[in-house]
C-alpha cells in the first residue's frame, strides 16, 4: 500500500516535470474504477466510456493541483463523480435536487424485505447472464444519491472517509445513505432471488431454464 | 434491553461494517439468535452485497483500454504543443 503511494508520487512528479507518457502508467490501475463509478451513475455504456476518457484527460491537465492530501485514486474518483453528476444534471435524467445534500431527510421507506429464511446464493450463480442483469438492474433503480454512495463503498470498496471526500459530503451522511441504499437493494432483490419453496432442482435450475 | 425487529433493521448496515458499539452489538446478537426474520434479513443483505460487488457484474467494454489510451495520447500531445506555443 505504502509502496503504491510512493510509486505514484514518483510518477506524478515526473509527469509534472514533463515526462507526459508516464501518465498512461499512472492511471492504468484505475481504469476500471473510474469507468464503473461513472457507469453506475449514467447507466449508459457509451456515455460512461466517453465520460471516463474526459475524466482521465482532465486529470492529466490538472495533475499539478493534486496535492497528495488524499490518495491519488480518491482524487481521481472525485473527478469521476463530478463528471457523472454534471452529465446527469445536463441530461436531466435525475432531478437536480436529488443530488444536493440534506434533501433526503423526508420520510422514506427504508425497511428491508421481510423473509424468514435465506439460503445463500453461491457466487457461481453469477455465471448466468440473467443473474448479472437482475443485480445490475436493481442497482440502477436506486436514486442517484444512494447509488453513488453504494458504488463507492460496496463496489469500489472505498472507506467512509474517502467516500465522503469524493462526494463532498460528511461521513455521517455517507453512513445514512449507505444504510438506506443497502436496505433498498435488499428489498428489491431478496424477493426476486429467494426460492418460493424448496424443490429438488433448486431455485436457479427453475428460474433460468 | 430487548430490541424490537425494526430497531435491529436500523443497524444492519452498521453491523455489517462492524461499527456498532459493544453494548448495542451484544443486544443485537442476542436478538439475532432468537429471531429468524432478522437473521434472514441480515444474511440476505450480506449475500446480496457480496454478489453485487463481484467483478463479473460490470464488465469493461471490449477495447475500452485501447480507446482510452489512444484518446489520452492525443490530448497529451495537444496539451504539450499548446504549452510549448505559449512559452
Amino acid at each position: 500500500m505504502q509502496a503504491t503511494v510512493e510509486r505514484e508520487k514518483g510518477l506524478i512528479t515526473r509527469v509534472i516535470a514533463g515526462e507526459n507518457d508516464l501518465f498512461h502508467e499512472l492511471i492504468r490501475p484505475y481504469e476500471r474504477m473510474v469507468y464503473l463509478a461513472i457507469l453506475t451513475m449514467l447507466r449508459n455504456e457509451q456515455e460512461a466510456e466517453d465520460a471516463s476518457q474526459e475524466v482521465m484527460i482532465n486529470a492529466f491537465r490538472h495533475l499539478k493541483s493534486f496535492r497528495g492530501e488524499s490518495k491519488f485514486s480518491t482524487w481521481l474518483v472525485t473527478i469521476a463523480m463530478n463528471e457523472a453528476r454534471q452529465r446527469l444534471r445536463k441530461a436531466k435524467a435525475a432531478p437536480v435536487d436529488s443530488l444536493d445534500e440534506g434533501k433526503e431527510d423526508r420520510e422514506g421507506d427504508f425497511t428491508p424485505a421481510v423473509l424468514t429464511d435465506w439460503r445463500e446464493i453461491p457466487s457461481e450463480a453469477l455465471e448466468k447472464k440473467e443473474m448479472r442483469q437482475i443485480l445490475r438492474q436493481a442497482v440502477d433503480q436506486l436514486p442517484p444519491i444512494y447509488r453513488e454512495v453504494l458504488v463507492l463503498r460496496d463496489l469500489e470498496e472505498l472507506n467512509q472517509e474517502e467516500t465522503a471526500s469524493a462526494l463532498g459530503i460528511k461521513v455521517p451522511l455517507v453512513k445514512v445513505r449507505l444504510h438506506r441504499a443497502r436496505m433498498m437493494l435488499q428489498k428489491l432483490l431478496a424477493p426476486t432471488l429467494r426460492p418460493a419453496a424448496p424443490t429438488k432442482k433448486g431455485f436457479f435450475g427453475r428460474m433460468f431454464q | 434491553m430487548t430490541l424490537e425487529c425494526k430497531n435491529v433493521w436500523e443497524h444492519i448496515s452498521g453491523y455489517l461494517d462492524k461499527q456498532l458499539d459493544p453494548k448495542l452489538l451484544t443486544d443485537i446478537e442476542k436478538h439475532l439468535e432468537n429471531c429468524e426474520v432478522c437473521s434472514a434479513i441480515l444474511d440476505s443483505t450480506r449475500n446480496i452485497l457480496v454478489l453485487t460487488a463481484d467483478n463479473r457484474i460490470y464488465e469493461l467494454p471490449v477495447g475500452y483500454s485501447e480507446r482510452l489510451h489512444a484518446r489520452l495520447e492525443k490530448a497529451i500531445r495537444e496539451t504539450a504543443e499548446s504549452r510549448s506555443d505559449s512559452t
